[in-house]
């Protein structure tokens, strides 16, 4: 990581009135969708009634498979999507009927590095800074450039930059008109940890300061440890929206499985009392637990399975990734199940 | 309601960026158009003209200035408007235009403002040069600049619809090389409407570009095909239908908005 990035970074971003702005409407909503529904020409409805509101100063985290509608979600509340029927309001602000007033407090950074190839870093962030009605303010460029670590290539043209500093350039237009809602549309798809660190870094600060964030993402560690609440959609349906804490508990579950030396017919008496179920034609052994409970019941399962003189070549534990959660969400029990039975 | 005050940053943000890209691109956005020009002047003007009579009491050479003037301007101003809008299209930046509190006029004012400069320059060089080859007198100075400049933002908002329109580079190519060059040919660049015969001369009413070559012309030798008023009316009809066009694309969000 680039010596200093983490210094002094969120003051300042502070408003000078964002404490007392906090205090006063730390409970109130910033931005509140009602019957939001968008169906394309093509017939294709891609938000059906979405009902969400985003509080004020959180961390959002908006999961959901592949063509959910996140994009186009972000899209109407940014401007860039016409919807259908539904209303959304942004501080208070409807984003058709007082469109200047709603889009202001808003920063989007897009999930494709979509830049002006032939523009300077310092002139594509200015240009954003103004394009959002906001007076010059150098010093302010200057800043947000050296926290994104990209004050040394403010000269550079933007097509001569790496994909993860295109994507530090889009978060600095983003910043540039000092929004009080960020949107990140999958900002962390195709970047290295590294900036992957430092961007959290920059997202956790942003929030310090007061700043609402709203991002997608694929990746269940990045919701785990960024966000206060998550929102999973799904065929363009909100399917749930919790506080981080209860969702990770719920979606805590994790698989051992153990390759057996001698295929079972089946799961022996004698271990009734652990959740297993036998797989590949009975040469795994698959045991599902907890592993937020205090006793995942790991060390027991294989004492038993010693005592018994089950032996096995192999084992590895497998999580369940967001996408598995989100079908097994979205999915009809039967139709689930059927896809695990053999 | 949420129009409080214009967002003037933003109209200065987008004339910036515009006039820096065709800076950016000199070479290809002036001194190209100047140089291509200037071929015709000494072709037309000098080589060819010298042995062309008098076209009514003007020298041919002189006669063409307007013509050729008014010909850069059309294909210039609509070629860079309507790249002007159309690339962001096609790389995708046009979503921050989308995203941004600017209302259609602003967005437009920025881009054809800063299309409508360049034109300007171009034929303001255009016309200095051509003080090269042949000589020149403007009998109506004010009405000269007037039908430039509202020339140069009409078809500079022309090429801001095409830029919206157009589903790919050979859209954008099209309309320039296939519409616009050939009316500028067939409108009087090279010749006065009045040589044609009279049903061609008739024809020739429909085609929107004799009214504009007519009234530049008749600024600098008070000779014209149609009245100057009739001109100027043409014009301003032209950048009515433009303005209307666009506030409907905004309105509408045309090409822009899914």
């Amino acid at each position: 990581m680039e010596p200093g990035l983490a210094r002094a970074r969120t003051a300042a971003y502070m408003p000078v009135a964002a404490p007392l702005l906090l205090r006063e409407k730390s409970m109130t909503s910033i931005i509140s969708i009602n019957g939001l529904s968008k169906t394309y020409a093509s017939g294709f409805q891609a938000l059906k009634s979405i009902n969400l509101d985003i509080k004020r100063g959180e961390i959002f985290a908006l999961l959901g498979p592949n063509g959910a509608g996140k994009t186009t979600l972000i899209g109407v509340i940014c401007g860039i999507v016409n919807p259908t029927a539904g209303t959304v309001t942004v501080d208070g602000h409807d984003i058709a009927g007082d469109y200047r007033a709603a889009r202001s407090l808003i920063g989007l950074v897009p999930q494709e590095l979509t830049t002006d190839a032939f523009e300077t870093v310092w002139a594509t962030v200015s240009f954003s800074r103004g394009l959002f009605g906001k007076p010059k303010n150098p010093a302010y460029i200057e800043k947000i450039l050296k926290d994104l670590s990209l004050w040394d290539k403010k000269d550079n043209k933007i097509m001569t930059l790496s994909g993860g500093m295109k994507r530090r350039v889009l978060i600095a237009k983003a910043l540039s008109h000092e929004p009080q809602v960020l949107f990140l549309d999958e900002p962390t798809a195709g970047v290295d940890v590294e900036l992957r660190k430092d961007m959290w870094q920059v997202v956790r600060d942003l929030r310090a300061s007061g700043v609402t964030i709203i991002l997608t993402t694929h990746y269940i560690e990045e919701a785990e440890d960024m966000a206060d609440r998550i929102g999973v959609i799904s065929k363009g349906e909100i399917i749930l929206v919790e506080n981080k804490a209860e969702l990770m508990r719920k979606l805590g579950k994790k698989q051992l499985t153990l390759h057996l030396q001698k295929p079972l017919d089946a799961v022996p008496a004698e271990l009734a009392a652990h959740n297993l179920a036998l797989a590949d034609d009975g040469n795994e052994l698959v045991f599902t637990y907890d592993t937020n409970a205090e006793r995942t019941g790991v060390t027991a399962l294989l004492s038993d399975l010693a005592r018994l003189n089950i032996r096995f070549r192999d084992l590895q534990t497998t999580q369940s990734s967001l996408e598995d959660i989100f079908i097994g969400l979205v999915t009809d029990r039967p139709a689930a199940s059927a896809g695990v039975a053999p | 309601m949420n129009t409080h005050a214009i967002n003037t940053h933003a109209i200065l943000a987008i004339y910036k960026f515009e006039m820096s890209r065709t800076l950016r691109t000199i070479w290809q956005s002036i001194v190209s158009p100047v140089i291509s020009t200037s071929l015709y002047f000494v072709v037309f003007g000098a080589a060819i003209g010298s042995r062309i009579t008098e076209i009514e009491g003007v020298a041919y050479g002189a006669f063409i200035v307007p013509g050729l003037i008014m010909l850069m301007l059309l294909t210039q101003s609509t070629m860079n408007a309507s790249f002007g809008i159309y690339f962001p299209r096609f790389t995708g930046t046009i979503y921050e235009l989308l995203s941004a509190p600017v209302s259609s006029f602003e967005i437009a004012c920025g881009y054809v403002g800063a299309a409508a400069t360049k034109s300007i320059i171009l034929g303001l060089i255009i016309l200095a040069t051509s003080w090269l080859f042949v000589p020149l007198h403007i009998a109506h100075p004010f009405w000269m600049l007037t039908f430039l400049v509202l020339t140069a933002i009409t078809f500079s908002l022309f090429g801001f619809i095409i830029g919206i329109w157009a589903d790919g580079f050979e859209q954008l190519q099209i309309i320039p090389l296939l519409i616009i060059t050939p009316l500028t040919f067939l409108g009087g660049t090279f010749y006065s409407t009045h040589v044609l015969p009279p049903f061609w001369q008739t024809v020739t009413l429909f085609n929107p570009v004799v009214y504009l070559i007519s009234g530049f012309r008749w600024s600098f030798f008070e000779i014209a095909d149609v009245s100057p008023l009739v001109s100027l009316g043409m014009t301003l009809v032209f950048l009515c239908v433009c303005l209307v066009t666009i506030w409907w694309i905004f309105k509408t969000g045309y090409r822009l908005k899914k």
